[in-house]
C-alpha cells in the first residue's frame, strides 16, 4: 500500500544535516506560543532572535563573544560524555577556574601580560580539575553517580564565591559584592578595536582543534571513545576504563575551568555572583546539538550564543522577558534529543 | 531546651519539602526513571501554587494547580523517555532547564506591573499537641509537614504490600519480563512519572505556599539535587528516606542556629554544610547501594 517503509539503519547524510535544521524551525514554532502569550508577535520576535544581532558588525561581534565561554564549557561537557562521564558541573568548574584567574590576577601586579596570562591559563586550568576531582574520585573508587556529586559541588562553589564576594574580597569602600580588579596586565587584549571580542575567542577555537585532535587521533581519545560507547566491552579489550574516565572528568574539568578564566580576563575583570548565566548547563545543550563532534559543538555554541544576545534585542524590541531566550534553547535541547533518535532509521523504497 | 526544641521544629519543617521531593522522585526511580526533571519540576511548582494563590486568593487552588503542574512536567518526561526512550540524564537537565526558564518568565509577565516582590498569606501552622510544652512547640506545623510525614508508610505500603507497587518495582528490575507477565510497561512508567511529578511539585509549592510566602529565584537553590542524593542515601526505601531528610533538615537547621549564635565564622560554610554533608553521606552509603537494576535504561518493545 505505502511505496516507502521506514527501517532501522544509519540515516543517510541528507538526513543527518536536516535534523538539526528541522530541530530548530520545530523549537520556534514551539516557543511562538509563549512569545504570543507575552503580547508580542512571533514573526517579529524571531526577527529580532536571528537577523537584527546579524545585522550590524558590533553586535554580530557581540554574539561571539557570548559563545566563547558555550564553546569551552560545551566541549569540556563533550569531553567527558565521550568518555560516558556525565559531567553536570561545569558551572562550578567554572567558578572554580574564574575564582583562580582572579586570585593570580590580583595578588601579582608587578608581572607582565607575557607572564601572568599563562598563570591564569593553567591556574584557571588546575582549579576546574580540583574542583572536578572530588566527583570522579568518588566514581571511578567508590562507583557514586557523578550526576548527584557533580550537581552538589555545584551549589557548594556558589556558597564559596558568595563568601569571597561579601568577606574575603569585599571592598569596604564600595561595599559592592565583587573582588578588586585584577591588574592590567592580566587583561586579554581585544581582537577588534571598539568592540569586546577577545584572545579568549582565539583560546576557545584552539582548545577546539586540541580537543578534535585528541578524541580523533589519539590513543587516549580511542579509549575515551570505546569506554563511552561500551564500557564492559572496553574493559575487555584490555583498556583501563576506570582510569579513561578519570582522566576525561579531570580534563573536562579543567577546559570548564578554562571559560572561567577566560571570562575574568576578558569581560569582567573581577569576580561577581552573576559571572556565568548557566553557561555549565547551557554547554550541555551546545553538546547535545553539536551530536559530541568538537566542531558541531563549536557551531551550535556559537548558535546559543546567538539566541542568548538575540533575547536581548527581543526584550529591547518588543519587551517580551529575555527569559525567553532559556526556552528557545531548552526546547532547542528537547526537540534535538527527540530527533536524534531519527538517525538510528532509513526511509527506503518498497 | 529552648534550642533543642526550637531545633527540632526547624529539622521537620526544612525536611518536608525533601520528604515530598525525594517521595516522588522515588516512584520514577523504582520505575527505572532517573527524573532529573526535579529541580525544575519543585521551582515550576513553587511558582504555579504562588501565582495562582496570588492571583486567586485561594491557597488550595494554588496546591491543585502546582500538582497538576508536577502532572504535566511527569507527562513531558514520560514522553522523552519512556515513549521516545532517549537518553535520562540530558531529557531531565533539559526539563530542568526548560522549566526554569518558564517560571521565570511566567513571573516576569504575572506580576510585571508590581514593584515590590509580591507575597501572600502562607498556609497557617497547625498546633498538633495544643499547648503541651515541648512537644507542642516541636509539632507546630504547616499541615504539609503532617502529610509529607504521614506519607512515608503510606508509600511504602503501596510499594511493598500493593500488586501496583509490585509492578512498579519489577519494571524498574527486569522491564522484559515484566512485559512478558503482561504488564503495560510504557503505562506503568508514566504512571510512576505522574506520581512523581506531583509529588516533586508540592515540595516546591511547599516553600512558596506554606514556608515562605512569596517566589524568589533561589527559592529551591538546589533541593531538587538533594533529593537525588537522598535517594541513593536511602538506598531506594520510603522509611530511609525520612531519616535522610532529617539529616539534611538537621544539618540545615543547626546552621541556621549556629548563625545567631554569633560565633566568628563565615557563614557561607555553614550554609554549604548540608551539601557537604550530603555528599559524604553518599559516599558511606553509597557503596553499598542497590541500584533498580532497569534504571536509565530506555525500554524498546521489539
Amino acid at each position: 500500500m505505502f511505496k516507502y517503509k521506514i527501517v532501522r539503519a544509519s540515516a543517510p547524510v541528507w538526513m543527518r544535516t536536516l535534523i538539526p535544521i528541522v530541530a530548530i524551525l520545530l523549537s520556534f514554532l514551539i516557543t511562538s506560543i509563549f512569545v504570543i502569550i507575552a503580547g508580542a508577535n512571533p514573526l517579529a520576535a524571531f526577527y529580532n532572535f536571528l537577523i537584527v544581532p546579524l545585522s550590524s558588525q558590533s553586535s554580530a561581534l557581540e554574539v561571539l563573544v557570548k559563545s566563547t565561554p558555550l564553546i569551552l564549557t560545551g566541549i569540556a561537557v563533550t569531553f567527558a560524555f565521550t568518555a560516558g562521564y556525565f559531567n553536570i558541573g561545569a558551572e562550578g568548574q567554572l567558578y572554580a577556574g574564574a575564582i583562580a584567574a582572579v586570585w593570580i590576577g590580583i595578588n601579582f601586579p608587578q608581572l607582565p601580560s607575557i607572564a601572568i596570562l599563562p598563570m591564569m591559563i593553567v591556574g584557571g586550568f588546575l582549579a576546574g580539575v580540583l574542583w572536578a576531582l572530588i566527583p570522579a574520585l568518588l566514581k571511578v573508587y567508590l562507583k557514586i553517580d557523578e550526576v548527584v556529586t557533580t550537581l552538589l559541588m555545584n551549589s557548594i562553589i556558589m556558597y564559596f564565591v558568595s563568601y569571597l564576594l561579601n568577606d574575603y574580597w569585599r571592598n569596604p569602600q564600595s561595599g559592592y559584592p565583587q573582588s578588586p580588579d585584577i591588574s592590567a596586565a592580566a587583561h586579554f587584549v581585544r581582537l577588534i578595536p571598539k568592540s569586546r571580542l577577545h584572545l579568549g575567542f582565539i583560546m576557545a577555537l584552539l582548545v577546539v582543534v586540541i580537543v578534535y585532535f585528541l578524541i580523533k587521533r589519539t590513543p587516549l581519545g580511542l579509549r575515551m571513545r570505546a569506554s563511552g560507547a561500551n564500557a564492559a566491552g572496553a574493559r575487555f579489550a584490555g583498556i583501563n576504563v576506570s582510569r579513561t574516565m578519570l582522566t576525561a572528568a579531570l580534563v573536562s574539568g579543567g577546559i570548564a575551568g578554562l571559560a572561567g578564566m577566560g571570562e575574568i580576563a576578558g569581560i569582567h575583570f573581577h569576580l561577581i555572583e552573576a559571572l556565568s548565566s548557566s553557561y555549565g548547563y547551557t554547554g550541555i545543550i551546545a553538546a547535545t546539538l553539536g551530536g559530541l563532534h568538537p566542531l558541531g559543538v563549536a557551531l551550535a555554541a556559537v548558535f546559543i550564543g546567538l539566541i542568548s544576545t538575540g533575547s536581548q534585542t527581543v526584550s529591547l524590541a518588543l519587551g517580551v522577558p529575555v527569559y525567553l531566550g532559556d526556552i528557545v534553547q531548552a526546547t532547542l535541547l528537547l526537540v534535538t534529543l527527540g530527533m536524534l533518535l531519527l538517525q538510528n532509521y532509513r526511509i527506503e523504497r518498497r | 531546651m529552648d534550642f533543642i526544641v526550637g531545633f527540632l521544629n526547624a529539622t521537620l519543617r526544612i525536611a518536608t519539602p525533601l520528604i515530598f521531593g525525594t517521595l516522588g522522585e522515588l516512584f520514577c526511580e523504582r520505575a527505572g526513571i532517573l527524573n532529573l526533571g526535579i529541580e525544575g519540576t519543585m521551582f515550576f511548582g513553587a511558582f504555579v501554587g504562588f501565582t495562582v494563590a496570588a492571583k486567586t486568593g485561594s491557597l488550595m487552588l494554588g496546591l491543585l494547580a502546582a500538582i497538576i503542574s508536577g502532572i504535566l512536567s511527569g507527562l513531558l518526561m514520560s514522553l522523552l523517555a519512556v515513549k521516545l526512550g532517549v537518553n535520562q540524564h540530558v531529557s531531565g537537565l533539559g526539563i530542568t532547564l526548560l522549566l526554569t526558564a518558564l517560571a521565570m518568565f511566567g513571573f516576569n509577565i504575572a506580576f510585571s506591573s508590581n514593584r515590590v516582590l509580591p507575597s501572600i498569606e502562607s498556609f497557617p501552622q497547625i498546633k498538633l499537641f495544643g499547648d503541651i510544652p515541648i512537644l507542642g512547640t516541636i509539632f507546630t506545623q504547616y499541615g504539609l509537614t503532617y502529610i509529607a510525614i504521614l506519607l512515608i508508610p503510606i508509600c511504602a505500603w503501596i510499594l511493598y504490600r500493593t500488586n501496583f507497587g509490585l509492578n512498579l518495582r519489577s519494571v524498574g528490575m527486569n522491564p522484559e519480563a515484566t512485559d512478558a507477565a503482561g504488564i503495560n510497561v510504557y503505562r506503568l512508567r508514566t504512571l510512576a512519572l505522574v506520581i512523581g511529578g506531583g509529588l516533586i511539585a508540592v515540595g516546591g509549592a511547599f516553600l512558596s505556599l506554606a514556608q515562605l510566602g512569596s517566589f524568589t529565584f533561589g527559592i529551591i537553590n538546589g533541593r531538587g539535587w538533594v533529593c537525588i542524593a537522598l535517594i541513593i542515601f536511602a538506598n531506594w526505601e520510603p522509611i530511609k528516606v525520612f531519616w535522610g531528610a532529617l539529616l539534611f533538615g538537621g544539618v540545615s537547621a543547626l546552621q541556621l542556629r549556629l548563625q545567631t549564635t554569633g560565633i566568628k565564622f563565615p557563614y557561607e560554610v555553614f550554609l554549604a554544610l548540608p551539601y557537604i554533608v550530603t555528599i559524604i553521606a553518599l559516599s558511606l552509603a553509597g557503596r553499598n547501594a542497590t541500584y533498580p537494576t532497569a534504571l536509565l535504561k530506555p525500554y524498546k518493545r521489539e
